[in-house]
């Protein structure tokens, strides 16, 4: 009897799952193995594979472009302390009972709504040393501004500042905002009585209190950044000025899809994911000595 | 005086916000030689001399012989949204509802399984997955651009987070009433996850719409490319055509900004819904 039972829930059950299942099979789990199957050969597309064993990783370790890369993309991570504390305060200022605040929301959310090929050109646009705003702006307080995406030193920067406005009023303002809303108010009073001013204040309660979701959000930009790069720069710099926007993706992308180093790509992209999942582990493991209140 | 304070402020980093945008509307108003002045005033650079609306209509134009252009690549990326959005939240749906109330061997294995993929860079499983549809002769099709991208596991594990706070009374009283799960899911369950399916529906649209890598790399052919990938093959032809190229982009961001404003409780609630899990 049991067993019928059973047998009744569980056929809808993986009729239900099905769809979903197999194409999670075919386009996620198999292809994560394959991938993992591809770095050990050498495949350019058109001959037979030939396994190589190990070398691709060994020839990793020795590629000066990829040591390169990956110190680009650390250096474009710099931007995330300071889109985390933008975030943060934009956040403080409109948590307040203010009349119109919702469409003030709504326009800080918009450059990450709209954040894509669009948004790429326009800044693009923007940093035309000659032509753009930014540089039209610069020379009201006489300044000749750099030439931005064509300068080795400045399109870094130049890419972090876009993406500064991309995110700063974004998910993690959205999210600093809840946090934020769950602060219990009489903490903040006790704090008046004791004649804490506002700087005592917000080290003492707010940045405990949303310390979770300041983890939280490090987390999940950490992850995003060590991943991030490809768009931007293929749609602004080409990777350029001498490999100076070229990131960790792109290079993978390259080496796939430019190049048809099916292997070495595949490679990279595990070395990649061993990172991500390194970070991944280093955050469950020490998440909870970081977070408190 | 502390509210002005804050207004200012708030209206400040607005203006920030909104500046590139006015200046994109701009660009796209203004006679092709007007773009390619040196101001040293942002008023002057801001403010077309002469207004060019026909600009918008000449980016279909001037694309038309890149197998259809601008047009042609709109009802692209509207096609493949819609499709790949309903494909998706069908799917999750469905997958959802057997996470999160049927029983069957290996459920919860499968749903950590699911949770786990959910962290590996999308280059590791995009070479297989050109090899694969360039192997399948697919590269270049519909098929390429939206059956692969109708399985999300974050869209399954949304749902059923949402799925698992629903009270399981109202599925017992139907059960005795002899409804089928079918019947369960059709009536009960998905009537009352409307608030989690509109947040993902938005979520999920506005994602295909953006959507460049996968595209990037499953078409070639202008016929069938999306928004992203046209504009940026306009630009490779006319990289000196901004005002052509600033009213192309506005055409593309503007349905993400209509659909925004219209459902951004949805978005807000969805944000926070994700994000702080149970």
């Amino acid at each position: 009897m049991a067993l019928s039972n059973q047998r009744r829930i569980a056929g809808p059950g993986y009729l239900f799952l099905l769809p979903n299942f197999v194409g999670f099979l075919v386009f996620t789990s198999l292809p994560v193995l394959a991938s993992l199957a591809l770095s050990f050969f050498n495949w350019d597309l058109f001959g037979a594979p030939r396994f190589v064993g190990l070398q691709n990783f060994a020839a990793l370790l020795r590629d000066r472009e990829f040591w390169r890369y990956g110190f680009n993309t650390l250096f474009l991570m710099l931007a995330i302390p300071v889109n985390i504390i933008g975030s943060l305060f934009l956040a403080m200022v409109m948590n307040q009972k203010l009349r119109g605040i919702v469409v003030f929301r709504v326009i800080y959310f918009m450059p990450t709504i709209v954040a894509g090929v669009g948004t790429y050109l326009l800044w693009r646009w923007l940093y035309n040393p000659d032509y753009g705003l930014i540089n039209a702006m610069l020379r009201v307080a006489g300044i000749e501004g750099p030439k931005w995406l064509q300068s080795i030193t400045w399109a870094k920067p130049a890419l972090m500042f876009m993406g500064f406005w991309t995110a700063v009023g974004g998910y993690n303002m959205i999210l600093y905002l809840a946090a934020l809303q769950n602060v219990p108010l009489d903490l903040y009073e006790a704090a008046d009585i004791d004649g804490a001013n506002r700087w005592q204040k917000f080290w003492a309660i707010t940045w405990p209190m949303v310390s979770p979701t300041t983890f939280f959000i490090f987390t999940m930009s950490i992850i995003g950044g060590l991943q991030g790069g490809f768009e931007q720069a293929f749609v602004m710099t080409g990777g350029g000025p001498a490999g100076a926007t070229t990131t960790i993706s792109y290079y993978i992308y390259n080496h796939a899809f430019a190049w048809n180093h099916m292997g070495y790509a595949a490679a990279l992209a595990w070395v990649l994911f061993a990172a991500v999942f390194v970070v991944t582990l280093l955050n469950w493991r020490f998440g909870g000595k970081v977070v408190h209140y | 005086m502390k509210k002005l304070l804050t207004y200012l402020a708030l209206g400040f980093v607005g203006l920030f916000m909104l500046l590139p945008f006015i200046w994109m509307l701009s660009t796209s108003l203004k006679a092709a030689g007007d773009a390619f002045v040196s101001f040293d005033n942002p008023v002057k650079a801001l403010v077309p001399r002469e207004a060019h609306p026909e600009n918008y209509a000449k980016v279909y134009d001037v694309t038309r012989n890149m197998g259809g252009g601008f047009a042609r690549w709109y009802f692209n990326s509207v096609l493949v949204a819609v499709v790949v959005t309903l494909g998706q939240v069908t799917t999750s749906a469905c997958a959802a509802y057997a996470f999160a109330r049927l029983r069957f061997a290996g459920r919860d294995k499968l749903f950590l399984g699911y949770l786990g993929t959910m962290m590996i860079p999308g280059a590791v499983t995009m070479i297989p997955n050109f090899i694969l549809m360039r192997k399948l002769g697919a590269l270049d099709s519909y098929f390429a651009l939206m059956v692969p991208t109708m399985f999300s596991a974050y869209g399954t594990f949304m749902l059923r987070q949402f799925f698992m706070g629903i009270p399981r009374d109202l599925e017992e009283a139907a059960t005795i009433d002899g409804c089928g799960l079918f019947r369960i899911f059709t009536t009960i369950i998905l009537p009352l996850s409307k608030p989690a399916l509109a947040t993902l529906t938005i979520f999920t649209f506005m994602g295909n719409w953006q959507s460049f890598y996968w595209p990037l790399i499953m078409v070639n052919r202008d016929s069938m490319k999306t928004l992203p990938l046209g504009l940026l093959s306009f630009m490779g032809l006319y990289s000196t055509q901004w005002t052509l190229l600033m009213a192309g982009s506005l055409m593309m961001i503007l349905p993400m900004i209509i659909v925004f404003v219209l459902g951004q409780k949805w978005f807000i609630n969805g944000i926070q819904l994700g994000a702080i899990k149970g």
